[in-house]
């Protein structure tokens, strides 16, 4: 965990470990686009908002300009793999089709509520798919690092910056820990490797009820 | 349906201060020569509803470089940093919506549907000010259709009837677009004979398309770059 890369893998991988069961699975910009390459299961099938059912990865040689995911970047096509529009696309996200969303966020309140498409102020003016994925996937897991890069936590009591739905996620996934999201409460159910709860307890500014195993609930 | 050798006579139709739709997911799918086109013309004040305002200085990023944008209706510009500074700085107005609701509101523009209650948003800043309803226990919002004057769209093969077929995820808005403008012009790779095409394969039927012209601007693996031996090949089979 020296580099922000490791950060990202080791956060991706872990979120892989969610996906086990035949599912239809939207990813979202950054970290969420890593979590694909940890997945080595034919059960999951990748959906993209821009229009496509069976995303691969795809090698330098075989890159086409015109054949790209949500975040704009080149992949293939899966073997039964389907093209639509964009109304078909975000019908299939909002319809509730899409079994599980991974997306990255700005901020997370302490009722798991999201953060991730406008800071006041700055030019960060962009919801894409993001409200649209919330109030339609079964499933909402957050991959986030657990503090911003100026060092302040991720995980507030409130968020500061508008929220994205009401609606609150399921996961949330950092490289400190895991939490879960049950009747508007963060549960932490698991710490990442070689971290203690009292790094995930300095480092969280959202109150959180303690479910580690072997643990007293707090 | 006509179709234009010449990308400023197929644009003659497009005025100062109308709203034209252009197809596109960032600059995958957009009409590059027709935009290009738009940049060459002196019309301005212009509406542009698009996903994005493409990318900084590339596709319709140069309009906006131009100042000839007022208003731009679309679900993400965070990636081309020109469209907030514009924003911040009073010179563009900026109509946010969710993707998805963005997508289903050109959709209804082309249907003849005046709006539709919708999920999404519900209890966020983008639902401001906008009617909501509970339908069987859930909270909708209204949003309104989108229509245009003129919408620029781009395709991978029309047939000369004006039957098009689009390529992998360079469809994404085009075909919604295609349907919701009075003024509809596709760009496309290659114009085939009628006949061509499969009747299963179209995806925008010709009485959508009023005019078509030959890509000279495609996006390729190395950005954009121009492409008049298409052009050239295409005349010969017209």
């Amino acid at each position: 965990m020296t580099n922000n890369g490791n950060i990202q893998t080791l956060i991706a991988e872990r979120a892989a470990k969610e996906l086990t069961e035949r599912s239809i699975v939207n990813l979202g910009i950054g970290i969420p686009t890593l979590v694909a390459k940890y997945i080595d299961s034919d059960l999951v099938q990748f959906h993209t908002e821009n229009g496509l059912l069976g995303v691969t990865d795809i090698d330098e040689e075989h890159i086409d300009p015109n054949l790209v995911n949500a975040g704009k970047l080149p992949v293939g096509q899966a073997m039964g793999a389907s093209f639509f529009n964009s109304a078909d696309s975000f019908g299939m996200i909002r319809g509730g089709h899409v079994d599980v969303a991974i997306l990255g966020v700005l901020q997370v309140d302490a009722q798991g509520r999201i953060a991730n498409w406008a800071v006041p102020g700055k030019n960060i003016i962009g919801v894409g798919g993001a409200m649209d994925l919330l109030v339609g996937a079964k499933k909402v897991i957050v991959t986030t690092t657990h503090t911003s890069k100026d060092g302040k936590s991720k995980l507030l009591q409130e968020c500061t910056y508008p929220i994205t739905s009401t609606r609150s996620v399921d996961i949330i996934i950092t490289e400190l820990a895991v939490f879960h999201v049950k009747n508007k409460t963060l549960h932490l159910v698991e710490l990442m490797p070689g971290v203690t709860l009292e790094q995930v307890t300095q480092h969280t500014e959202a109150t959180f009820v303690n479910d580690l195993e072997g643990s007293f609930v707090s | 349906m006509k179709v234009y050798d010449s990308v400023a006579d197929a644009l003659a139709c497009v005025q100062s201060d109308q709203t034209i739709m252009v197809g596109g997911f960032g600059l995958i799918g957009a009409p590059l020569t027709l935009i290009d086109g738009l940049i060459e013309q002196d019309a301005n004040g212009l509406t542009i509803i698009s996903n994005n305002l493409g990318e900084k200085g590339e596709g319709l990023g140069l309009l906006l470089q131009q100042k000839k944008v007022r208003k731009a209706i679309g679900s993400y510009f965070t990636s081309n940093r020109d469209v907030g500074d514009a924003y911040q700085a009073g010179e563009l107005e900026i109509q946010l919506l969710p993707q998805g609701t963005l997508a289903e509101s050109i959709r209804a523009g082309g249907a003849g549907i005046g709006g539709y209650y919708t999920k999404t948003a519900v209890g966020t800043d983008l639902a401001k000010g906008k009617e909501t309803k509970m339908i069987n226990g859930i909270e909708y919002v209204f949003e309104e259709a989108l229509r245009a004057d003129v919408a620029l769209i781009r395709a991978h093969k029309a047939d000369t009837l004006g039957n098009v077929v689009y390529y992998k995820t360079a469809r994404n808005f085009n075909p919604l677009m295609a349907t919701a403008a009075d003024h509809v012009i596709v760009e496309v790779d290659e114009i085939v004979e009628v006949g061509q095409l499969s009747a299963e394969e179209i995806v925008t039927p010709h009485l959508f398309v009023d005019g078509l012209v030959v890509a000279k601007k495609v996006l390729t693996k190395g950005g954009i770059v121009n492409h008049d031996k298409q052009r050239e090949y295409t005349n010969v089979n017209r």
